[in-house]
């Protein structure tokens, strides 16, 4: 069966202009006083947190056509690293802390990548699932790993600059604009990949991976280094999880946290970062206003996945994108 | 290890790996004809085993709950294929994972209102609760055996019918070549109706027969989910004789792993699956 087909890839100006005035509103959120306002501060930082998640994906199921159902394991690792490189009476420093946090989240990618990235279509998608299941009962079934109860993070990461402590995490409205921030600029970098020769060729790899090789890629090379850039990224997301909530548990490296996100890349869009953003958002509001409504939220939001799949197969930008272009006619 | 120890690790190695396998074989079944991927599969076995401790509640009987829980198995795989996936064989392999997840979402909620979210206990039948001897301390439960029975009978009848009686030969013929298997004059929407529901039908038994050995509980099918997916990635996706071979072979390593080596028990499954996908990316007996 065909590859996901990605979409938009050269961003139409509609939905640039969501895109900036969503930044606007982002960034001029903070200063609207507004009651009860820290919850929705640590709301939409829980939120951008996982835009950049979904991002991370969405590098390798829109771009190069690899379903993983198993992207959670690598969101999770890095909660996992702040967890356990926090000591336990003084915060770490962030300069180093996010870096190994990442990295060791990559490292495990590269390592997971080896096995599954030889794998194709649905294949792919068990062995990603089965390989992060593995990583779950690692930690989920290992008393000295934390167990099932997870593990507290002690500190918040210190973010000072050689003494100056102008970022200060322990401060919500800080934490969020550094969010806001990474969450730009991991999108910016996405961006720019994307219309790279590596980002060419991992879209050539959707396309036709046949062809690619007959032309002369290394694609397992490429597929591999993709899968550890997404597994990287993610861990940039999981570690900024770890540090808002300040607790790790197993369940964010579970089998439900990846379908989530493979659940947001399709809402928003695939294969242009922005679908990426927006699925992060409207998912999680739906959510939310779900749990809100009744305590039979699951039957909602099962339902509520349904009927995306069966109506909204190009997601939520597609939708946009068709309104557009039909008035540009017109 | 002594003798009489070793076999009964062996046994529940076997019995453990029969009933993976039925849940397996539909599994990859349902793949292999219809091309799709069904993430809900975990949760038809937890429907099974609810349906079974409800069943054994009204009827006071297992076997009665097991033939009646079986019937509104198939009527329930039938129904979801009409109004579901059929729409979805054509779809991209993504699309089916959504979909599927969103049915995980709706059948534990559903049988969260249904039968509340407490953890059960079923009966094992009086007939059948009492253990064979092995040495003075050791003994077997009667009911592990009679499980295994069941298996290896139910996978005897599977291989019958899809290699010896006409409508296995227009399955086979429906998952070699779809347009030519209808142009012939074969209805393959009936087919794939009937292969479904056979499909959803083993999971649905497989959690039924489960239930008095093990507790029933929500969630309980995406455990089982996961092993059935390493089943048949070692197995080879499509096959059911690899799905048989794999998943005794997950039963083995996975008893044995407990009692050998508990540190990783919990691992050692999965280091079987990256073991075989070295070497054998496609699964052992990829078709």
């Amino acid at each position: 069966m065909s590859s996901p087909k990605a979409q938009l890839e050269k961003l139409p100006r509609s939905i640039q202009a969501i895109l900036v005035l969503g930044a606007i509103a982002l960034a001029a959120f903070p200063l609207i006083p507004l009651t009860g306002g820290e919850f929705y501060l640590q709301m939409l930082s829980q939120m951008m947190i996982l835009a950049i998640f979904a991002m991370s994906l969405d590098l390798l199921q829109g771009v190069s056509g690899l379903v993983s159902l198993g992207h959670a394991a690598y969101f999770g690792l890095a909660g996992y690293a702040l967890a356990f490189l926090t000591p336990a009476d003084t915060p770490i420093s962030l300069w180093w802390a996010l870096p190994a946090s990442a990295l060791g989240a990559g490292l495990a990618a590269l390592i997971i990548g080896f096995f599954v990235v030889r794998t194709h279509g649905i294949y792919f998608i068990m062995v990603t699932m089965a390989f992060a299941q593995m990583v779950f009962f690692l930690f989920f079934d290992n008393k000295a790993l934390g167990g099932s109860d997870g593990v507290y993070v002690n500190f918040r990461p210190d973010a000072s600059v050689f003494g100056w402590a102008g970022i200060d995490l322990e401060n919500k409205t800080t934490f969020y604009y550094f969010t806001l921030l990474l969450l730009v600029l991991v999108y910016a970098f996405l961006r720019r990949l994307l219309f790279s020769p590596f980002g060419r060729v991992l879209a050539g790899i959707r396309v036709n991976e046949h062809r690619m090789r007959a032309v002369g890629y290394g694609t397992f090379g490429y597929k591999l280094a993709a899968f550890t850039l997404a597994g990287a990224l993610a861990g940039v997301a999981g570690f900024l999880w770890a540090a808002q909530t300040g607790y790790v548990n197993p369940e964010l490296m579970g089998f439900h946290m990846s379908a989530h996100a493979i659940m947001m890349v399709i809402l928003g869009g695939m294969g242009n970062f922005a679908g990426a953003i927006v699925g992060a958002f409207a998912f999680e509001y739906v959510m939310h206003f779900f749990k809100d409504l009744t305590k039979h939220w699951q039957l909602l939001m099962g339902t509520f996945i349904v009927l995306v799949v069966v109506f909204a197969p190009r997601g939520l930008l597609g939708l946009v994108e068709r309104f557009s272009s039909k008035r540009g006619k017109a | 290890m002594d003798f009489a120890n070793f076999l009964i690790q062996l046994l529940n190695s076997l019995q453990y790996g029969l009933l993976l396998f039925m849940l397996a074989a539909g599994l990859t079944l349902i793949f292999g004809i219809m091309g799709v991927v069904n993430l809900a599969h975990g949760s038809f076995y937890m429907l099974g085993a609810y349906l079974a401790w409800f069943l054994v509640g009204q009827l006071d009987s297992l076997v009665l709950a097991i033939v009646l829980g079986t019937v509104i198995a198939v009527a329930l795989g039938w129904l979801l294929e009409w109004s579901l996936f059929r729409h979805f064989y054509h779809r991209d392999h993504l699309d089916q994972v959504l979909l599927t997840f969103g049915l995980i979402y709706i059948f534990e909620e559903v049988r969260s209102i249904l039968w509340g979210d407490d953890v059960h206990a079923v009966q094992v039948p009086e007939v059948l609760n009492w253990s064979i001897p092995l040495t003075d301390n050791l003994s077997y439960p009667v009911y592990r055996l009679v499980m295994s029975g069941v298996c290896i009978a139910l996978a005897l009848g599977l291989y019958l019918l899809i290699s010896k009686t006409r409508l296995g030969m227009k399955i086979r013929a429906g998952a070699f070549n779809r347009e030519m298997t209808e142009s012939l004059g074969i209805n393959i929407r009936l087919i794939h109706g009937v292969v479904f529901a056979l499909g959803v039908a083993l999971a649905a038994i497989a959690g039924m027969i489960a239930s008095p050995i093990a507790s029933v509980y929500p969630g309980m099918g995406s455990s089982v989910l996961i092993m059935c997916f390493v089943v048949v990635v070692i197995g080879g996706i499509g096959s059911v004789r690899g799905a048989l071979v794999a998943a005794l072979l997950v039963g083995l390593v996975d008893t044995f792993g407990k009692v050998l080596v508990p540190q990783i028990a919990g691992m050692a499954v999965y280091m079987l699956m990256a073991l075989v996908l070295l070497y054998k990316p496609e699964g052992l007996f990829k078709q």
